[in-house]
C-alpha cells in the first residue's frame, strides 16, 4: 500500500474539527477470573505461564459449564466507576454479545449491554501546560476478555498470509472495564495531547485505586481512538475510524496526530472517510485500514440467563466510596505544590511512573529535590540496564537513607552512586555499605594534610608556582590528593587545605 | 419379585438391610439392559463400571460407612449431563465420543450418594423435540408399543424406567421433557422448581428454562432422588439457596393418609378440553373424581395467558438456544469438519455445524438467530418475554385461589413414531400442557392416570405448585397415586408388556 497522504498537521487543524471518542479496557487485577475460579493472568503474580494452563471448563466454553460472577470484580468496577464520577446503577445485567471468532470460546462475550454498572461520569484531565479539560464519561461496564490468537507462517504476524493460528485462551475470562466516552468536542489542536492525557489520567486513577497493573505493553490497559473530521463551518460529523492496537500513552498522542493528518487530506482531496477499524503500527508511526465497522453490526445482544442481575447494596457503594483514594487529578496538584516543583520537573516524576516513590522517599525524611533527582535520574538509569522496574531495585527508605549520608556529608554525590550499586546487589543498607565498601568521605584533615605535605613535596614547582600567587595550579595537586584518597575526600575541603598548606 | 421390578425405595431398603447386594442389583439391570435394549434403545452408552461401582458400594456398606436411602441403587443419566468417564453426547453428532473432563454437579450428587451410574440415555438432539426421534442415534421405543414414540426430549431415561431396564433415571425438562415422557411411557416424572437444582454441567438448551429432574416409577422414588440431586450449587447463579424440606417425608405422608382433604385444586380450563384425546380426557375426569371423593376441593381456573405461552415459548428457547449452541463451533472439542480444499477458520466452522446439527436443530437456531436480530428483537423476544411475565401473573393469581393445579401431562398418547415428524408445529403443540410451568419457573410432577381405553396406551396427570413448593407436589402426587392404584387393584406400570429379549441385540456384542 502507497504511503497515504497526510496534510499538514496545523492546516488540518485549519481546515477541521476534530471530533473524538475513546473506548478505554481496563484489566482487573482480581486474583480469579471474572466468570471463573482460574489464575487471573492480569495479576501479578500469574503474569506467566504456559499456554493454556489458566483455564477451567467456563473458560474454554465447553458444554455445561456456567459462569459465576466474580464478586471482588463487581467491587473493582464500583470503585472505578465512582472513581470517575459516575453514578453507580442499583441493578445492572450481564448480555452476550455474539459474534463467531475462535478466540472467542462460547462465541458470545459476557458483557454489559442497556444496563451498565456505572454511567454519566467526568473525568478532570490536565494539560502540560496547566490547562485542565472535562472529559465526559457515558458508561463503565463490565465484561470478559477474549483468548489471544498468534497467526504462524505469515511475514507480518497477521492473520492474512498465515498458514495456521495457535489460540491461547489463558486471557480468555480476564475481567475487563470498558470506560466509554461521550463524543468530545472542543479538543482542537490539542486533541493529540488530551488523548494522551485522557489515557493517562485513567492510567493514575485505576493505579490509585490499586485495582489493575495498567501496564499498557502488557494489555492491561487498551486504548481504542475514535476520531472524526468535522469540516469548519459545516456543522455535521464526519465518519469515524476506530484506532485499536495503541499500547503506550506516547502511541495514544502519534495516532490521534496522525489520523487527523491522514483523514484531513482524503477529504480535502475530495475522498471519503470509510467507516472501519485501523491498526495502529508503533515502528512505522501509521495506522492501517483493519476491518469495516458499522453502526448496523448485529451482536443480537440478550440478556445473560445465566446470571442474575448486578445488585449491589447502597451500603456497599457508599463504603467503597468513602474507601476511594484522593482522586489523582488533586493528589497532583497538592504535591506538586509542596514540593515545589516547576511543572516540567513534576511532570518528569509522573511520566516516569515513579510518583509513589518519590512520595514515599520524602515522607522518609528525603528533600524532594533529592528524592527527585534520585529516582528519575541514577535508579531510572540503572533500571533501563537491566531491564527492570525502578521500583523493585531499591526502596524509599533506602533512597532517604542515601540522601541524609549526602546531607550529612558522608557522602560525595559520586561515592553516593557506588553506595547505591552496593544497595541494589544486596549488600545491605547504606550505611551498611558504606561500612563494608569502606566509602566515606575522609573528613579526618590530619590524613588529608599528610597526603597533601607528601604532594606538595613531590611537587615542588607546582608549590613554587602556588606560592608565587598562580592558585590554579593547585589543581594538579588536588588531582594527586584525591587520588591518594581513593576519591572519598571532600574535593572542595582538599583546596582550602592545599592552598593553606602551600602558604604556611 | 426380580430386583428389576422392584421400586427405588425397597431396593434401598433391602440394600441397608443387607439382604441384598448392589452387585446383584445392578448385574441384573445390565442384563435386563442386555435382553430388551435392542428393541428400546433407551440407552447411548452402558457403563463399562457399573458392577464394580457396585462392588465399591458394598464394600463400603460392610465396612460400616454411612449412606442414604438410595446407596447401592442404579440409576440411568440423560446424556445431556456430563459424566467424565462416560461420553455425553447430548444425542447430537457434534459430540459423538466426547467423554467431558468434569461431572455435572447432580452427577457428583449422585455419585456422592453411591448411586450407581448405569448408563447414559437417549434424547433428541440437545433436547429439541417431543418424541427422542431427532436422536442422531436414532429412535427410542415406547415400552408400551415399539411402534410408538416414548414421548421426548427424554424418551431414552423415562423408557429406560418404564422398560425396567432402570428403577431410576435423571432427565432434564426445558418445555416438558420429563413430564410428557413420563405420561406416554407410564412413569413418573419431576421438573422441580427453576434454581432447586443444579444446571451445571447440564449441557444448555434454553438457560432460563432448563432445570435436571428424576424419573421414575413412583412418587416416593421422585422424592429420594429429588432429595440427592437438590439444594443450592455455587457454580450455578440461578441455583435457589433455599432450605428444602425432605421431599420424600411429603411423599410418604400423602401415600400413608391416602387424603386430600382441604386440598384445593384447580383445573386450568385451558389445558384441556379441544384438541385433548378422549381417552386422556375421560382418565383426567375420573382422577378428578377420585380426588374430590378424597376430600379435595375441585375448582375451574382460568389463565388467559397460557393461550401464548407456546407462541412465546419457541421465541424464547431458540433465542437461548442460538447462543448456547454457538460453542459448537469445532475449534476446542467435539467434531470438526474440514470442507474439501480447505479454507478458513470461519468455513471449517460453517462446515462443522451444517454436518454436525440436525435438521431440528438447524432450524431452532436459525429461528433464534432471527429473533434476536437488530429490529426484530422487540417485537419477538421482547413480547416474548412480557408474555411470560403474564403467564407467571396467571400462575400468581391461580395460587391465591388454590393448592395446586392440574392438567393432563400430554394432550394425547404415545403417536407413532414418524407420525409427526415432518410437521414440527403438530409436534411443538404436543408440550401445550408442560411449558406455561417452565415459561414461570412453578415446579411440575407428570404421574400415571391409566390407560385410556381406545388404545390401552398410558396418560399422564400433571400437578404444578408454586414455586419453591415442591413437597405439595410429592404430598399430592403421593396421595392420588396411592388412591388410583387403590382404584384399579394394581400399579399402571405392571400393565406394561413384558418384552421379550431381542437376538438383535446379542448380536451387537454389548455395544450399544
Amino acid at each position: 500500500m502507497a504511503k497515504p497522504e497526510l496534510m499538514d498537521y496545523d492546516k488540518a487543524i485549519e481546515l477541521f474539527e476534530p471530533v473524538l471518542g475513546f473506548e478505554v479496557h481496563v484489566e482487573l487485577n482480581t486474583r480469579s477470573k471474572m466468570f471463573s475460579d482460574a489464575p487471573n493472568p492480569a495479576h501479578p503474580d500469574f503474569h506467566v505461564a504456559e499456554a493454556n494452563t489458566q483455564i477451567t471448563p467456563v473458560d474454554l466454553g465447553l458444554p455445561g459449564s456456567l459462569p459465576v460472577v466474580n464478586e471482588e470484580a463487581i467491587k473493582y468496577s464500583i470503585s472505578l466507576g465512582l472513581a470517575l464520577g459516575c453514578s453507580i446503577a442499583p441493578s445492572s445485567r450481564f448480555a452476550r454479545k455474539n459474534y463467531f471468532y475462535p478466540d472467542l470460546a462460547k462465541n458470545y462475550q459476557i458483557s454489559q449491554f442497556d444496563e451498565p454498572i456505572a454511567f454519566d461520569g467526568n473525568v478532570e484531565v490536565e494539560l502540560a501546560d496547566g490547562r485542565t479539560f472535562q472529559i465526559p464519561i457515558e458508561r463503565a461496564h463490565m465484561e470478559e476478555d477474549a483468548g489471544k490468537l498468534t497467526h504462524v507462517g505469515g511475514a507480518t504476524g497477521r492473520i492474512q498470509g498465515a498458514e495456521y493460528s495457535l489460540v491461547d485462551y489463558n486471557r480468555a475470562g480476564v475481567p475487563l472495564v470498558e470506560i466509554v466516552t461521550n463524543i468530545i468536542y472542543g479538543a482542537e489542536g490539542d486533541a493529540p495531547e488530551l488523548a494522551k492525557a485522557y489515557v493517562s489520567a485513567i492510567r493514575d486513577i485505576v493505579v490509585s485505586l490499586g485495582i489493575s497493573e495498567a501496564r499498557m505493553e502488557r494489555g492491561n490497559l487498551r486504548c481504542d481512538a475514535n476520531i472524526s473530521l468535522s469540516p469548519r463551518g459545516s456543522g455535521k460529523l464526519g465518519t469515524r475510524t476506530e484506532t485499536k492496537n495503541v499500547n503506550s500513552l506516547r502511541s495514544v498522542e502519534r495516532a490521534i496526530r496522525y489520523e487527523i493528518q491522514r483523514q484531513a487530506a482524503i477529504l480535502a482531496g475530495g475522498g471519503t472517510i470509510i467507516q472501519e477499524t485501523r491498526h495502529w503500527h508503533e515502528d512505522t508511526g501509521r495506522t492501517s485500514a483493519g476491518r469495516p465497522k458499522s453502526d448496523a453490526d448485529d451482536y443480537r445482544y440478550f440478556p445473560e440467563p445465566d446470571l442474575l442481575p448486578v445488585e449491589p447494596s447502597t451500603q456497599l457503594i457508599e463504603e467503597l466510596r468513602a474507601a476511594l483514594p484522593e482522586p489523582p487529578a488533586v493528589r497532583h496538584r497538592r504535591l506538586k505544590e509542596s514540593w515545589g516543583f516547576t511543572d516540567l520537573e513534576f511532570q518528569d516524576v509522573v511520566n516516569s511512573g515513579l510518583l509513589v516513590e518519590v512520595e514515599a522517599t520524602v515522607t522518609a525524611g528525603a528533600s524532594a529535590q533529592q528524592a527527585r533527582k534520585w529516582w528519575t535520574g541514577e535508579i531510572a538509569r540503572l533500571a533501563n540496564a537491566a531491564g527492570e522496574d525502578a521500583a523493585t531495585l531499591v526502596s524509599p527508605q533506602q533512597v532517604a537513607n542515601l540522601v541524609a549520608l549526602i546531607d550529612d556529608g558522608t557522602l560525595t554525590d559520586r561515592l553516593a552512586r557506588q553506595v547505591l550499586e552496593g544497595v541494589i546487589a544486596g549488600e545491605g543498607t547504606p550505611a551498611e555499605v558504606v561500612e563494608s565498601r569502606g566509602l566515606a568521605v575522609v573528613s579526618d584533615d590530619t590524613a588529608l594534610i599528610a597526603a597533601i605535605d607528601d604532594a606538595l613535596a613531590s611537587q615542588p614547582d607546582v608549590l613554587a608556582k602556588i606560592r608565587d600567587g598562580k592558585v590554579q595550579a593547585a589543581g594538579a595537586v588536588i588531582g594527586a590528593v584525591m587520588k591518594a584518597m581513593r576519591g572519598q575526600a571532600d574535593a572542595a575541603r582538599v583546596r582550602e587545605l592545599v592552598l593553606e598548606r602551600a602558604n604556611a | 419379585m426380580t430386583f428389576t421390578r422392584m421400586t427405588a425405595s425397597e431396593l434401598g431398603e433391602k440394600l441397608a438391610a443387607k439382604e441384598i447386594s448392589s452387585v446383584e442389583v445392578t448385574k441384573a439391570h445390565l442384563d435386563r439392559i442386555e435382553a430388551v435394549d435392542g428393541d428400546i434403545h433407551a440407552f447411548l452408552h452402558v457403563s463399562a463400571s457399573a458392577l464394580s461401582t457396585a462392588a465399591d458400594v458394598d464394600s463400603r456398606r460392610l465396612a460400616g460407612e454411612a449412606m442414604g436411602p438410595l446407596a447401592g441403587v442404579p440409576i440411568a443419566i440423560k446424556d445431556v449431563l456430563c459424566t467424565h468417564d462416560m461420553p455425553s453426547t447430548a444425542g447430537s453428532r457434534m459430540l459423538e465420543g466426547w467423554t467431558p473432563p468434569y461431572d455435572a454437579t447432580v452427577v457428583r450428587k449422585l455419585r456422592e450418594a453411591h448411586l450407581v451410574p448405569l448408563g447414559k440415555t437417549n434424547m433428541d438432539e440437545f433436547a429439541m423435540g417431543s418424541s427422542t426421534e431427532h436422536s442422531a442415534f436414532g429412535p427410542t421405543h415406547n415400552p408400551w408399543d415399539l411402534e410408538r414414540i416414548p414421548g421426548g426430549s427424554g424418551g431414552g431415561s423415562a423408557a429406560a424406567v418404564a422398560a425396567f431396564e432402570a428403577p431410576l433415571a435423571l432427565g432434564s425438562d426445558t418445555g416438558g421433557s420429563i413430564r410428557q415422557p413420563a405420561a406416554v411411557t407410564g412413569s413418573v416424572g419431576v421438573k422441580p422448581t427453576y434454581g432447586g437444582v443444579s444446571r451445571y454441567g447440564a449441557i444448555a438448551l434454553a438457560s432460563s428454562l432448563d432445570q435436571v429432574g428424576p424419573v421414575t416409577r413412583t412418587v416416593l422414588d421422585a422424592a429420594l432422588l429429588h432429595d440427592v440431586i437438590g439444594g443450592h450449587d455455587p457454580r450455578d447463579s440461578t441455583s435457589l439457596r433455599d432450605e428444602w424440606p425432605v421431599f420424600a417425608d411429603a411423599a410418604r405422608a400423602g401415600r400413608d393418609g391416602r387424603s386430600l382433604k382441604g386440598t384445593r385444586i384447580g383445573v386450568v380450563k385451558e389445558l384441556n378440553g379441544e384438541g385433548f384425546q378422549a381417552g386422556v380426557r375421560s382418565r383426567f375426569a375420573e382422577a378428578l373424581d377420585i380426588m374430590s371423593a378424597a376430600g379435595a376441593e375441585i375448582v375451574e381456573v382460568s389463565a388467559p395467558n397460557f393461550e401464548y405461552a407456546i407462541a412465546a415459548y419457541y421465541l424464547i428457547l431458540p433465542a437461548e438456544a442460538s447462543s448456547n449452541l454457538a460453542k459448537f463451533d469445532s475449534v476446542r472439542f467435539g467434531l470438526r469438519v474440514n470442507p474439501a480444499g480447505g479454507g478458513t477458520v470461519e468455513d471449517v466452522m460453517a462446515a462443522t455445524r451444517e454436518a454436525g446439527f440436525g435438521d431440528e436443530v438447524k432450524r431452532r437456531i436459525i429461528l433464534g438467530t432471527y429473533a434476536l436480530s437488530a429490529g426484530y428483537y422487540d417485537a419477538y423476544y421482547g413480547s416474548a418475554q412480557k408474555v411470560r411475565t403474564l403467564i407467571q401473573r396467571d400462575f400468581d393469581a391461580a395460587f391465591e385461589k388454590v393448592d395446586v393445579l392440574v392438567s393432563p401431562s400430554a394432550p394425547t398418547t404415545a403417536f407413532k413414531l414418524g407420525e409427526k415428524l415432518d410437521d414440527p408445529l403438530a409436534m411443538y403443540l404436543n408440550d401445550i400442557t408442560t411449558i406455561p410451568a417452565n415459561l414461570a419457573g412453578v415446579p411440575g410432577m407428570g404421574l400415571p392416570m391409566g390407560l385410556a381405553p381406545e388404545d390401552g396406551l398410558p396418560t399422564g396427570m400433571q400437578i404444578m405448585a408454586p414455586a419453591r413448593a415442591d413437597a405439595r407436589l410429592y404430598s399430592v402426587g403421593g396421595a392420588l397415586e396411592a388412591l388410583l392404584e387403590d382404584s384399579w387393584g394394581h400399579t399402571m406400570i405392571s400393565q406394561a408388556p413384558a418384552l421379550e429379549p431381542t437376538e438383535m441385540f446379542a448380536a451387537r456384542g454389548g455395544e450399544v
